[in-house]
Formats: structure tokens, sequence, C-alpha cells
């Protein structure tokens, strides 16, 4: 298992280098220089000028190529992440800040679509070709095709403005607090929609595959009942392929809370992000897309072990 | 589909009695199989009555983009600020935005631009992928090891955040996002033709061409592309529907389709700050989207479901 590990960490960090690397260079494509993606197009010339010097002296963009490569790396390597644009701040600490927001939604949502999508697909396979079958897979449909913003207008609409039983936006003062669950019911149910509803469609196809197989009639034929040999014998064996698109599912978390937390407006890094975006403020959106990068890696990292945890084939590969 | 239904019918029609029960997604348009094969998946879609509403819906979606010159009753950038915000009447079909912009027109016109940027990205992602499947499928060796690296760097970033990325950098317009998109789906789509060819790779029908002589150039494009068709075509249709989404989810960031262009994603965005006087600003475009992603993929599904011999 160990030596699994190691050779899975081995794999993880090459791809994060290559993220890194990635950003560098589609940092070149920018129209004029590297430079000006640093630059708020609507600062003063005079300010622009100081800042375009001091840009160019971290950075080094007057310098050739691999020299620009070396500095970029060292500022990443000693955690120099930059310094915002327009708050003035260290983005490094700015992220630290907002990360808590961005966890607490995003493990919710996760655990949320794991339930809702696995319940929603195994019931959909047992009761395969039926109405109840049918029912939820449109609704698993519904998951996967529905703009998860228009979703939670919609729902800011209906439980907010229509009736005012939810807080339509903002963070809570105590997130540990009945008020902190108010604030985070829209957004968790909105990021865990498309995830239980891709979930709930390949749990149904894993289960379906597995549920024709000569060891679930075996243990049919020997007489078990249908729940245990749904529950120990199909079910089980189901699940590998399920857990590998729970961990994708914890990217699609991920880039779905730059959503989610613009329409709710919740300071994570999400709409960090996307403020970064909007004030062209490139130092923000940098750190903040390779956080997001990395932690999808480790994530992944994590599903390959669960899986060689789960499957001990997985490990001898 | 039609089309290609009629030219493998032509190109099949001199070689015949394959085997038919063999694996639906290696001997997909494989020459002596095609004509049934393509006939059995052409019926399979057709009878699915869901697929047949997805594929009406679309049709329709595609003929409003086309003729929306004809359709729309209003100047799409026409304001009236007399009329701002105003529900449905018989003047203005679906009301007016916040600059008194007639909101049916400028549907009509958005349809054009979310269409086409999502048809134009995903061909761009298709044939990108395509290609370069193909050749690290093909090749193997250290140009495949290179590429799949490339691609598992790709993939680290989730969903919407490498358009996100590229869009910040090069800034939003309607070619940056065809360009965005297509890098958005070449990766997923490079990974499913490789997996095909390496499938194919080894069977008996391409060592036979080798032996005859072919030119790999001709192996490729002749025996291994055709066979890779089911499935690419399956994941560009859901491609398709990733991207309008995605499309949308730009839109709305406000690193879409820039204003005064009608594009549904944009309209949803601006609707959001009217959902208490006008919420018709947030109902009709959302419905357009979620409409069209359905439609995709239930075809989608039908199609895979029509290759996919583990489901049958």
């Amino acid at each position: 298992m160990q030596r699994y590990i190691l050779k899975r960490l081995s794999l993880a960090i090459p791809t994060i280098l290559g993220a890194v690397t990635l950003v560098f260079f589609a940092m070149q494509l920018a129209p004029g220089d590297p430079a000006s993606l640093f630059i708020p197009p609507d600062l003063p010339p005079a300010d622009s000028a100081a800042l375009e010097q001091r840009i160019n002296e971290k950075y080094g963009f007057n310098d050739p190529l691999p020299a620009q490569y070396v500095r970029y790396l060292t500022n990443l390597a000693t955690l120099d992440l930059g310094e915002s644009l327009r708050q003035r701040t260290l983005v490094g600490d700015d992220l630290m800040d907002r990360l808590p927001y961005t966890l607490r939604l995003g493990v919710l949502a996760l655990l949320v679509s794991a339930i809702i999508g696995i319940a929603i697909g195994v019931a959909s396979a047992v009761f395969r070709g039926t109405w109840i079958d049918n029912i939820l897979m449109f609704i698993a449909l519904l998951g996967v095709s529905i703009p998860s913003y228009w979703l939670a207008f919609s729902l800011i609409l209906l439980l907010s403005i229509q009736v005012n039983w939810l807080p339509p936006s903002g963070p809570a003062e105590d997130p540990y607090s009945w008020d902190g669950v108010k604030h985070l019911i829209m957004p968790v149910t909105v990021l865990a929609l498309g995830s239980a509803g891709a979930l709930a469609r390949y749990t149904r196809a894993s289960m379906l595959d597995v549920i024709n197989r000569d060891f679930v009639r075996t243990a049919r034929a020997k007489g078990l009942r249908e729940r245990s040999v749904l529950m120990r014998h199909a079910f089980r064996n189901a699940l590998v392929p399920v857990v590998t698109i729970l961990g994708l599912n914890f990217g699609f978390v991920l880039s779905g809370a730059v959503i989610v937390e613009t329409v709710f407006a919740l300071p994570g890094i999400g709409r960090y992000l996307v403020d970064g975006v909007n004030g062209r403020d490139f130092p923000v959106v940098q750190a903040t897309v390779l956080l997001i990068a990395t932690g999808f890696v480790f994530g992944n990292l994590l599903t390959d072990i669960l899986l060689a945890y789960l499957d001990p084939r997985i490990r001898f590969e | 589909m039609k089309a290609a239904t009629s030219t493998r019918r032509t190109a099949g029609a001199t070689v015949s009695g394959a085997p038919s029960d063999e694996p639906a997604l290696v001997a997909l348009g494989r020459k002596s199989a095609t004509r049934t094969q393509w006939q059995r998946v052409v019926h399979e879609v057709v009878t699915n009555r869901l697929a047949l509403a997805g594929a009406i819906i679309l049709i329709a979606a595609a003929t409003v983009a086309i003729l929306a010159p004809l359709l729309a009753t209003h100047d799409p950038r026409d304001q009236s600020l007399l009329n701002r915000l105003s529900p449905p009447s018989s003047e203005y079909r679906l009301g007016t935005d916040e600059l008194g912009r007639d909101e049916f027109s400028r549907l009509v016109w958005g349809a054009r631009n979310s269409l086409f940027i999502g048809f134009a990205g995903t061909a761009g992602g298709l044939l990108l992928g395509t290609v370069i499947g193909l050749a690290a499928g093909f090749f193997g060796g250290w140009l495949d090891t290179i590429i799949m690296r490339l691609i598992d760097v790709m993939y680290a970033f989730p969903g919407i955040l490498l358009a996100i990325l590229i869009v910040a950098i090069v800034g939003p317009s309607i070619t940056n996002l065809i360009v965005v998109l297509a890098i958005w789906g070449t990766p997923t789509l490079s990974r499913i033709v490789r997996s095909s060819v390496l499938m194919l790779k080894s069977e008996e029908f391409i060592h036979a061409a080798t032996a005859l002589g072919a030119t790999r150039t001709r192996i490729m494009a002749r025996h291994l592309l055709p066979n890779c068709v089911g499935p690419i075509i399956v994941y560009a249709t859901l491609g398709l529907a990733d991207a309008l989404l995605t499309t949308a989810g730009l839109g709305f960031l406000g690193l879409g389709v820039q204003a005064p262009a009608p594009e549904w994603g944009t309209m949803l965005s601006v609707g959001r700050n009217y959902l208490r006087e006008a919420p018709h600003l947030m109902v009709f475009p959302g419905l357009l989207i979620l409409l069209t992603v359905i439609s995709l993929n239930l075809i989608g599904d039908a199609l895979r479901d029509a290759l996919d011999p583990r489901t049958r």
C-alpha cells in the first residue's frame, strides 16, 4: 500500500508542476505583454508606470523567458503569491481568510450529493424500467442540465422573495448556528444538485453492470434475502467506479463554487476569483486558479488511495 | 446523422456479410458492418421518444438561430427607455429588459450567438481531440506519454476553471470564447479517441491493412478513424451540452459575450439585478438554456445506449 501511495504521489507532483507551468505560459498569450495583466487599465498613467516598474522588478518580465520562469517558480516555491493590485493585500493571506467558507460549502455539498446521488442511482437500478426509474432518471437529467445560477436565482425568488424563509444571500455572522445553517441551505442544494445528477447516472449504470454478474445470481441462488444481495454483494462491487466519479465531483464542486459563491455573495475563494477576473487583478486570478488545481489534484490522489483500499486489485496493477 | 448514414451506406454497399453481433463500439463504422449498424442506431434513436423530443427541440432551436432576422419583431439593440422592464404584452411578446429592448427579439438573436459559439467551440475541440487522440494512440511511445501527461495537466483545472483562466488572460470576445471552448473540449475527446484506437490497433483488419502495404496515414484515416466515429459522436453531443452550459456560465460571470450583443448567459446575468421587478428576464433565457441542454443530453444518452453493447 505504501508503495502504491508513493507511486501515485510521484504522478501527482509533476501534474501540479505542469499546471503551474501551463499558467506561466498562458500568461505569455496576453495581448501586449504579460506585465499588462498586472496593471489595471483604469489606472492613471503616472501610477501605472510606477506599477509597471514594480511588477517588472518582481517578475522580471524584461528578462529572457527561462529567467522569468525560474523567478516565477521561486516566488511560488516560497509561497509568495504576490499582492492584490486592487486591495494591496497579500493574496496568500486573502486566500487563507476565504478558504473556510469554500471548504464548508464544498464539503457539505459533496456529502449531500454523495448521499442523494448514490441513493437515486441504486434505487433506479433496482427498479429498472419502472416508472420509479423513469422519474428518478429524469430528475438526475435535470440535475446535470440545469444552469446552476439559474436554479439559484429561482430558489431565491421562491424561498426568499415570495416567502421569506431563507436569507437570499451573504454569509452568516456565526456559521455554526441555526442562522448559519439557514444561510447555507440554498448554496449547498444548488452546488450538490449538479454533481448528484451525474453521480446518480453513473451509479445506476454501475449497479446495472454488476447486477447481471454471475456472483449476484449465485448470491440469489443460495437463498439470500434480496436486500442482502443488493447491498452486500452488488452495491459493494458497484462502488468502485462510483468513488472515482465522487473524486471527480470534488473538482466540479470546487469550480461550481465559483458560480454559487458569486450568486449567494459568499466570501469564499470562488468569489475571490471572480472579483479578481472582473477587476483585472491577475495575481489574484493566478493564485486562486493554482490553489484550486492543486486541491483538485490532491483530491484525486486521495480518491485513488481510497480506491486501492476498497479494491486491493488496484494496488497491484 | 442522416448524411452520415447515407455516405456509410454507399461505402458499405460493395462489401457485406460481416457478423453483426460483435461489440458495437468496435464494429461501428467498420466498412463491412456499417450499413446495418448505422441503420440500427438511427432506428433506435428515432424510436426512443425522449431522444426524438430532444431532436425536435434542438432542430427548433437551430431553426430559430438561423431565421433570427425573420423571427425577431424588433431590433435587439433598439432601446425604448419609456418601456423599461415592462411585462409581456402584445407589443413586446416577452416583455422588455432594463433598457427597454424587446426580450423576445434578444432571445431569438441570442440563440444565434449561444448556439454558434457552442457548435463552433465543440467542433474545434472535436477536430483537435481527434487528431491528438489518433496520433497518441497510433504512434504510442514517447509521443503518447507526452500527450497524455499534457492532458493530465489540463485535467488539473476542473470544470469551468480552465476557461476562466484563459478568458481572464486573452479577454472576452466571441472568437476567444470559441477557442477557449475548443481547448476545453480537447482533453476528453483525445482520451476517448485514444482508447478506441488502442482497442482497435490489435484487431486483425488493421494487421491485414498493414500487411497489404497501407501507409500509416491511410490506416489512420481510412481504417481507424471511421471506427472511432461512434464514440466521437456520442461525446460531441454530450460535450456540446457542457459547452452551452459553460458559455452561459462565462456569460453569467461577465466573461462571455459582451453587451450589447445578446447571448443567453449574459442576458441571465443582467436579469439577476431585476429579480423582483422583472422576473421574466431570468425565467426565459434560463428556460431556453435548460431546454437546449436537456435535449442534447437526451440525444447523447440515446446514441450511447444504441452504440454501447452493455446496455442491450
